[in-house]
């Protein structure tokens, strides 16, 4: 038991490091560049490298890199300053695996190259204000017009939709069938006529979201992926690899940031820390974040083993937001009347650390599966539990009853 | 990265498991909780054949020397089937004790046969309510005699050796001594607690025979040392126990119908499954660091050995009050096995000092690391 490299990793650490070392993009390089500019100009340099995407086969332009070989290069970037490739993420961890699954080989030699090198952005149209839990409850409509479908409906939660050059859209093309089977897949242009953005406020008062419009929206039949009814199959592709492109999460309060913060606050005329209650919960919350941090490793042992990351990965996001939240909260109750400020420029000590947390939150808990369903996955993947009786099953999707 | 248990771990983890399917099944934990025995002496003698007890000692001293590695998987299978035996007693705090300051003499008459289990060791350090300190020991030693009390002392109606801490006037203020079990000079009164089996005792002793264990006035720092060894210990038996309550609770949730199905099919019921799954899955993460540091005394175990004992003791904690409740009123009978678990929970999570206590330890050990 350590936490060494194997030989094999140790020397493809080695060399990802040195390649990163070369090539990392200078500030005079990068010069005038926005944020997507250097996101783009640093995705473009790693897929002339051979350092983009590299856990995809080598046919597609990959290097068929293992999971821990991943995790290594991802631990060796961040110790570089190179731009941040997150709005790649949807694109390359989720719609790039699908098309290659699902598509045609002509697709393929378009799409997927782009995606490697970033020049394209994908975004994932699935949820819906009818479905998210639920999401085969989706009710987008796709109706078929001579070699085209015309699409009517509206998407949310969509990420980066505004700034994304293509999109994967399930929709719903037979109301008259089971839900799971009146569903089919498309990818399409999101500059097509008929598609409208809309940014969501959220509560933090930042619009990460938007929802997605569509009013008879044409796609050509040849954009499909998989038959006519399969969208759900496909769909699986997909959400199989949703998991690995978000994050465990967090956010930004921590042990460390608390404790910190009640060194310098008092209670009962002693700093905060010396009283025994604060204490306790500290270490509660510490035992929850060593937990998390040490259940990485024992899941980084295991790819490293060469095994499939599975369904008790959930526990990250699961436990990881909520104790985030708890910790955001009781910071703010151990500043009493001062803890509802939230001026990033006025907190020289935390720049509203606790208070963007609280904010944050509620959202980490719910995006990406909420906890609920994260405990769902986690009873019936992992414990093997039963899954409770469904009201929907074997009815037509028209049938099924709806709160509006 | 290697955070892993090998191959040879591995294996005697199927071994123990196998081992004690067959020879520490429920009915035997039953007879004990039932019976008059104090313990399950022919399940002891067992283990002792099986070289458990000699896990960690060295071959030099009648052991098998092998790692804490070794001694952690055997500690988890005893916690899953609930042993009624003086196990952590003997292994955890009477042989480690001897292990970290015993002179060659003591360590060459009482090793071998705490390895063979011929002898069986405790450790007694508590006065009475509240928790324990150097400045509120009473008990002390003169001219190799010692007087005082100690309070329900797990398996001392057993033991033939106890590690008693002592009061001493210089250094941090206490002092450990070896006394031997078999002197008039040591008075036992049994103790009843909440969980029957495994005995307790209150222990009074009157000029008894007592031997210095390491040095005068190093007491309070060789417990500290011992308590972090022991605390990761404890906290793999509390995590065996805790995984046995989880797989209860879920093979009668499985098996259980309410209202035409089977109440494992009620969110309420998984998510309280899956609750108890999160917690064990935490606490054996953390377990593991804390078999790492304890395995390579680094200079992390009192953080590490903090973390794996608050962890355990609430996740078992949470299994065995849960399990009950899964099992609904059957689960509060006699008759259900759910209260081994219970009862023994409260035990290993006060036989070395609480959670509050561990938290505290925690935050100190923090504070020295200056974790950020």
């Amino acid at each position: 038991m350590d936490f060494e490299d194997t030989k094999e990793e140790s020397a493809f650490r080695e060399q990802a490091r040195t390649w990163l070392q070369a090539n990392a993009p200078t500030e005079a390089e990068m010069s005038g560049m926005d944020t997507m500019a250097r996101a783009k100009f640093w995705q473009k340099r790693k897929a002339e490298g051979g350092w983009a995407c590299i856990r995809w086969p080598k046919a597609f332009g990959g290097r068929d890199a293992s999971a821990i070989e991943q995790v290594i290069l991802s631990q060796e970037e961040a110790k570089v300053a190179v731009p941040e490739t997150g709005v790649f993420s949807i694109g390359q961890g989720m719609a790039a695996p699908t098309l290659m699954t699902w598509a045609d080989a002509e697709a393929q030699a378009n799409f997927i190259p782009r995606l490697a090198s970033g020049e394209d952005i994908w975004c994932q149209l699935f949820s819906e204000p009818a479905g998210g839990s639920d999401l085969a409850a989706l009710r987008t409509k796709a109706e078929k017009d001579g070699d085209d479908w015309i699409i009517n409906g509206q998407k949310i939660w969509t990420s980066g939709a505004h700034y994304s050059d293509f999109g994967i859209l399930v929709v719903r093309t037979d109301p008259t069938v089971p839900k799971h089977k009146g569903l089919s897949y498309f990818y399409l242009d999101m500059k097509s006529p008929g598609v409208e953005i809309k940014p969501i406020r959220q509560i933090s008062g930042e619009s990460n979201f938007n929802e997605v419009y569509f009013t008879d929206v044409r796609i050509p039949d040849s954009q499909r992926l998989g038959d006519v009814g399969q969208g759900w199959q496909v769909s699986l592709t997909t959400l199989m690899n949703e998991r690995a492109s978000i994050g465990a999460g967090g956010g930004g309060t921590k042990f460390s940031s608390v404790k910190a913060l009640a060194k310098t606050v008092m209670i009962d005329g002693k700093p905060a820390i010396e009283d025994s209650h604060v204490r306790a919960k500290l270490a509660s919350w510490y035992v929850q974040e060593a937990g998390l941090k040490y259940t990485s490793y024992r899941t980084l042992s295991a790819l490293s083993r060469g095994a499939v990351p599975g369904p008790e990965n959930s526990i990250g996001k699961l436990v990881g937001a909520v104790k985030s939240q708890d910790m955001a909260s009781f910071a703010m109750d151990l500043l009493e009347q001062e803890g509802v400020v939230r001026d990033r420029e006025k907190d020289a000590a935390f720049a509203a650390l606790f208070q963007d947390t609280y904010m944050a939150i509620p959202g980490l808990r719910i995006a990406g599966g909420t906890d609920e369903i994260m405990a769902n996955i986690i009873a019936e993947r992992v414990l093997g539990l039963p899954q409770e009786p469904r009201m929907d099953k074997g009815i037509p999707f028209t049938e099924v009853p709806t709160g509006s | 990265m290697n955070f892993e248990f090998g191959e040879e771990q591995n294996l005697l983890r199927d071994q123990a498991r196998g081992f004690l399917a067959d020879h520490c099944s429920p009915a035997l934990v039953r007879r004990v909780l039932d019976g008059d025995e104090l313990y399950a002496e022919d399940l002891w003698h067992k283990v002792a054949q099986m070289g458990w007890t000699a896990t960690a000692i060295p071959e030099e001293y009648g052991g098998l020397g092998l790692s804490y590695l070794e001694l952690v998987v055997i500690a988890e299978e005893l916690g899953r089937a609930c042993a009624p035996i003086p196990f952590s007693s003997s292994v955890y705090l009477a042989t480690e004790a001897l292990l970290l300051a015993g002179n060659a003499a003591q360590k060459e008459h009482w090793l071998p046969q705490l390895a063979a289990g011929e002898a069986i060791g405790t450790f007694a350090y508590s006065e009475g309510s509240g928790q324990p300190s150097a400045e509120r020991l009473i008990t002390q030693v003169s001219s190799g005699k010692m007087t005082g009390s100690k309070a329900v002392v797990a398996d001392a109606e057993v033991s033939q050796l106890m590690i008693v801490v002592a009061k001493s006037e210089v250094g941090d203020g206490a002092s450990l001594y070896l006394v031997p079990t078999d002197q008039s000079a040591v008075h036992l009164e049994t103790v009843k607690t909440v969980d029957p089996t495994r005995n307790h005792a209150n222990v009074r002793f009157d000029e008894a025979d007592a031997q210095l264990l390491g040095q005068e006035g190093q007491g309070w720092t060789l417990l500290t040392q011992l308590l972090n060894r022991a605390a990761v210990l404890l906290a793999w038996e509390q995590l065996g126990a805790a995984d046995t309550c989880l797989e209860m609770a879920k093979n009668y949730a499985m098996g259980r119908y309410a209202f035409g199905r089977p109440i494992a099919s009620y969110q309420a019921i998984k998510h309280k499954l899956a609750d108890m799954y999160v917690k064990n899955t935490l606490a054996r993460s953390n377990a593991y660091y804390g078999a790492w540091a304890l395995n390579t005394n680094a200079v992390e175990l009192p953080l590490a050995a903090a973390t794996a004992r608050v962890g355990s003791s609430q996740a078992l904690y949470f299994a065995a009050k849960e399990n009950i409740q899964t099992h609904g009123g059957m689960g509060y009978t006699w008759e259900f096995d759910c209260q081994f678990y219970y009862r023994r929970a409260k035990i290993l999570a006060l036989v070395i000092g609480s959670e509050g206590v561990w938290q505290e330890k925690l935050i100190q050990a923090s504070d020295e690391l200056d974790v950020a």
